[in-house]
């Protein structure tokens, strides 16, 4: 008998696929269903964010931090704000810093929110999607009642913020988180306890301590591996130290330490940590004027700055070299999902297409931060 | 550690591998190493025990000024919480600087991506290609002298 | 239905045409509004309204789709393999759509009663997965091709628990006749067969057997028609939408129409295997109940809470891998059903 001949199938998946979060195109070499290689292809979404802020005066880029991830821009623009001001060498009133610290928790909520719900949706359920998208508007209500936008804020300036916050959004948000505790657990006993969910993403794509370091992953993804490093602790900016909550890491309580399931949860965990810094920065918000201390005109002297923040999705760096002119001479983002992809090959050879998916979406990719 | 011990600790292993430390500008002080050197110097800030260096955050390519480009390398420690900051220097001309991806994983796409925008070639790189612009764009954007190109596959560039 | 169509038209060609415009009806109002319902209930899950522009509360929504679609240019993939291309989405809705035949809606209402009728129905429902290895290969697209694949194998697979599982009530009723399953379980509630059937109390022991077997039927046949969580043909996350890919205008309808027909029917035969058929819950008590009328009713209220149960399954659950779904099968399903075989054999025997 002739010897059976088999071929390995390459298949595209993506740009346009529904669960690679965007234009990210993966090729896919096949034996079966059995994922034996995946070569990332970015840049579908480029849109030289570096060049064109070489051309803008330095608040003139926030608006493109904005649109860098656009799931957590309050936390873009404050990695970049932080870096200008390190430049500029600037005193920030004490009121700012608890409302960006406010923002960045907010946004990290809202973040996470979509992170769970794209993950449930590429898990194959629906329904937990829509019910983060309902209390992800909720959030994205809060921030158009103190900034008027809903996705791109431009609201923290550098030296301040664009608006003050309201008395009344002080107890909006205190009603937000009344609301929004059960409502985690709602959403984790519906998917992150289901026992399918649990079968789809426990011990799949297993990313090793030492391998995750070394290659840059961070945030919820090198949590999930059961790395206890968070900037806000470690490194702490702005006035995180100030505050008292606790670094989530992935437990193993089902699947282990650095698959799929556990890169999951740290993200449900860290929303509760986050409601914990947001009431305890309410309460103990200070009066002041946010717009005192914005300069007429941001003319750093020649020098460069690197802030790395903890953005809901990991490590986010800007890199900023003044030439001392207006424009900035280079900027350089170091993104979060660029790194965090990059191990992507590494962890999902041997797996199905199926998990593939899985392992994308733990990744909690934003193609806008990729590719910028 | 602080940033002098541990350049003191580099300098003598490496000697005139090693520039000068610069603390005069804000934010953080920085060394220039040796773009042909730099793999061994990675490799000593990653093994050795008092240092430990095991996390690249950052790895930007920069066209430093006229006649030179730069590899800027944001190096941090996970374990030790310290950090520094190293420059490569390399003339346009000849713009080669050897490759760290074996050291830091990290480092690869970072390298892709210098290459992609800013055209520093690196030695010893195992996927030495473009990333973010499209594999048959022509030049390197990210240089000061960049010229947006008429044409791309005969699509007008310049709207 | 044959003997009343054969009474009032008398026997001639035409009657046989006739008896199956009644299902066909059904099978298409079912199709529409089951779309409609599993929209409208979705909705109602995740705190949406649904749709409901059109008509009170969105009634003749899917009707206005059905026509959009009709109205649709067919794009055809142009490196298809034509024959078999245009073939497929005929052949899937032809088998869900056969499958009713042998469907007791009532005492007199049935496309036929074949002695057979059980033994029709998983054959004819099995020719549905010819239908999408056709469209899988034939659309030329990897992800198609990938989806059909998977069905087959899926599909073929999980037809091993169904049949066992309806083989406990066969061995029971010892017959394969639709039409005898629904007359056998007559007298009230606990003689149905998911309550061991009729019979003596001994009869109480093997209730647990047939529960485990009614469920294991429900579950192998929502497999088998490719629901969430064992939607993996479509797995519009991994696969986008499977052997649908290059379907579109009415092609896609046909094949979006034989699920939801197919949902009906596969509902259809728990009820009958196991949930009395139209038989009235209350026996003899209200024989008023157990009129030909209200035994549609009856079949049609057992049939369509289960296809609500289905959809909201869909609408819960994530759903599962490819592998995990043939463990599921082969290790766990097929086992049980094996043994419970077993156990009802042993029944027969001794009791």
């Amino acid at each position: 008998m002739a010897e059976l001949r088999t071929e390995e199938l390459t298949i595209n998946m993506g740009p346009q696929h529904p669960s690679t979060h965007g234009v990210l195109r993966l090729v896919l070499t096949l034996n079966g269903e059995i994922v034996t290689n995946v070569k990332p292809v970015l840049g579908y979404l480029h849109r030289c964010f570096e060049k064109h802020a070489e051309a803008m005066t330095y608040p003139q880029v926030i608006p493109y931090t904005d649109r860098m991830d656009y799931l957590n821009s309050m936390s873009n623009e404050l990695a970049y704000v932080l870096a200008v001001e390190k430049l500029l060498g600037i005193e920030i009133p004490e009121r700012v810093e608890y409302i960006r610290v406010i923002m960045a928790e907010l946004q990290r909520i809202a973040s996470h929110l979509v992170a769970i719900g794209t993950y449930g949706n590429d898990a194959g359920a629906f329904t937990p999607f829509l019910y983060c998208f309902m209390d992800r508007e909720k959030v994205l209500e809060l921030f158009e009642m103190v900034c008027g936008a809903r996705l791109l804020y431009n609201y923290i300036w550098v030296g301040g913020l664009s608006h003050d916050i309201t008395p009344e959004f002080i107890t909006k948000t205190k009603e937000f988180i009344k609301y929004f505790r059960p409502r985690i657990k709602q959403v984790n006993n519906l998917l992150s306890y289901n026992k399918i969910f649990i079968e789809r993403t426990a011990n799949i794509g297993m990313l090793p301590q030492d391998v995750a370091v070394n290659a840059g992953v961070s945030g919820p993804t090198l949590r999930g591996s059961g790395v206890k490093y968070d900037l806000r602790k470690e490194d702490p900016y702005s006035i995180y130290n100030k505050f008292d909550f606790d670094v989530c890491v992935g437990t193993g309580e089902y699947g282990t330490v650095g698959d799929c399931w556990n890169r999951y949860i740290v993200r449900a965990y860290e929303m509760e940590q986050s409601l914990r810094i947001i009431e305890q920065a309410l309460d103990s918000i200070p009066e002041g004027d946010v717009h005192s201390a914005v300069p007429k005109r941001v003319k750093p002297v020649a020098g460069e700055s690197y802030v790395r923040t903890e953005s809901p999705k990991g490590e986010l760096g800007y890199y900023i070299i003044s030439d001392g002119s207006l424009n900035p001479y280079r900027v350089k983002a170091r993104s979060t999902s660029f790194c965090n992809l990059s191990v992507i090959n590494q962890i999902s050879r041997g797996h199905m297409i199926a998990d593939v998916v899985m392992i994308l979406g733990s990744f909690d990719i934003v193609l806008g931060c990729i590719d910028r | 550690m602080e940033i002098t011990e541990i350049y003191n600790k580099l300098k003598k292993v490496f000697g005139d591998g090693i520039g000068d430390l610069k603390t005069d500008l804000p934010a953080y002080p920085f060394f220039f190493a040796d773009a042909s050197k730099i793999n061994a110097v990675s490799l000593f800030l990653r093994d050795e025990e008092s240092l430990q260096f095991d996390n690249l955050s950052c790895l930007s390519g920069v066209d430093y000024d006229k006649d030179n480009l730069a590899v800027v390398y944001h190096i941090y420690s996970y374990a030790l919480k310290h950090n520094i900051v190293v420059k490569c220097i390399v003339p346009k001309s000849a713009p080669v600087v050897q490759t760290v991806s074996d050291v830091w994983a990290a480092a690869d796409w970072h390298e892709r991506e210098a290459y992609d925008l800013i055209g520093i070639n690196f030695e010893g790189h195992p996927d030495l290609r473009r990333i973010l612009l499209s594999e048959d764009w022509e030049g390197h954007p990210l240089r000061k002298d960049y010229k947006v190109p008429e044409f791309y596959n005969g699509m007008k560039v310049p709207y | 239905m044959e003997n009343i169509f054969t009474q009032w038209f008398g026997d001639n060609l035409l009657t046989y045409i006739l008896i199956p415009v009644p299902i066909i009806a059904y099978v298409s109002v079912f199709a529409l509004y089951a779309v409609l319902a599993e929209r409208k209930i979705s909705a109602w899950m995740q705190n949406r309204i649904g749709p409901n522009r059109t008509d009170k509360f969105g009634l003749l929504q899917t009707i206005l789709d059905a026509v959009k679609l009709m109205q649709k240019e067919l794009i055809l993939p142009s490196r298809r393999d034509n024959l078999y291309f245009r073939m497929a989405p005929y052949i899937v809705f032809t088998a869900a759509f056969m499958g009713y035949a042998v469907l007791p809606f009532s005492s007199v209402f049935i496309g036929v009663d074949l002695n057979l009728g059980l033994f029709y129905f998983f054959a004819i429902t099995s020719i549905g997965v010819v239908g999408v290895l056709m469209a899988g290969w034939a659309s030329n697209n990897k992800y198609s091709l990938f989806g059909g694949m998977r069905t087959v194998a899926q599909i073929v697979s999980y037809e091993i628990p169904t049949a066992l599982s309806a083989i406990v009530v066969v061995m029971l009723a010892g017959t394969l006749s639709m039409q005898k399953f629904a007359l056998i379980q007559s007298g009230g509630i606990f003689n149905w067969y998911i309550f061991g059937g009729p019979g003596s109390p001994i009869k109480i022991i093997i209730i647990p057997i047939m529960v485990v077997s009614a469920v294991l039927l429900f579950l192998s046949t929502l497999a088998e028609t490719n629901r969430t969580p064992f939607d993996l043909t479509e797995a519009d996350s991994e696969l986008v939408a499977g052997v649908h890919i290059e379907y579109s205008g009415m092609m896609f309808a046909m094949f979006f129409f034989a699920e939801y027909a197919q949902m009906f029917a596969v509902s259809g035969i728990v009820t009958t295997l196991f949930l009395g058929g139209w038989q009235s819950p209350f026996g003899e008590l209200i024989p008023f109940l157990n009129t030909p009328v209200f035994q549609v009713f009856w079949f049609l209220a057992k049939g369509l809470s289960l296809v609500f149960v289905q959809i909201w399954l869909r609408w819960t659950l994530p759903r599962v891998r490819i592998d995990q779904l043939m463990t599921m099968c082969w290790k766990f399903f097929i086992p049980i059903a094996l043994v419970n075989l077993f156990l009802i054999g042993l029944y027969i025997i001794f009791a």
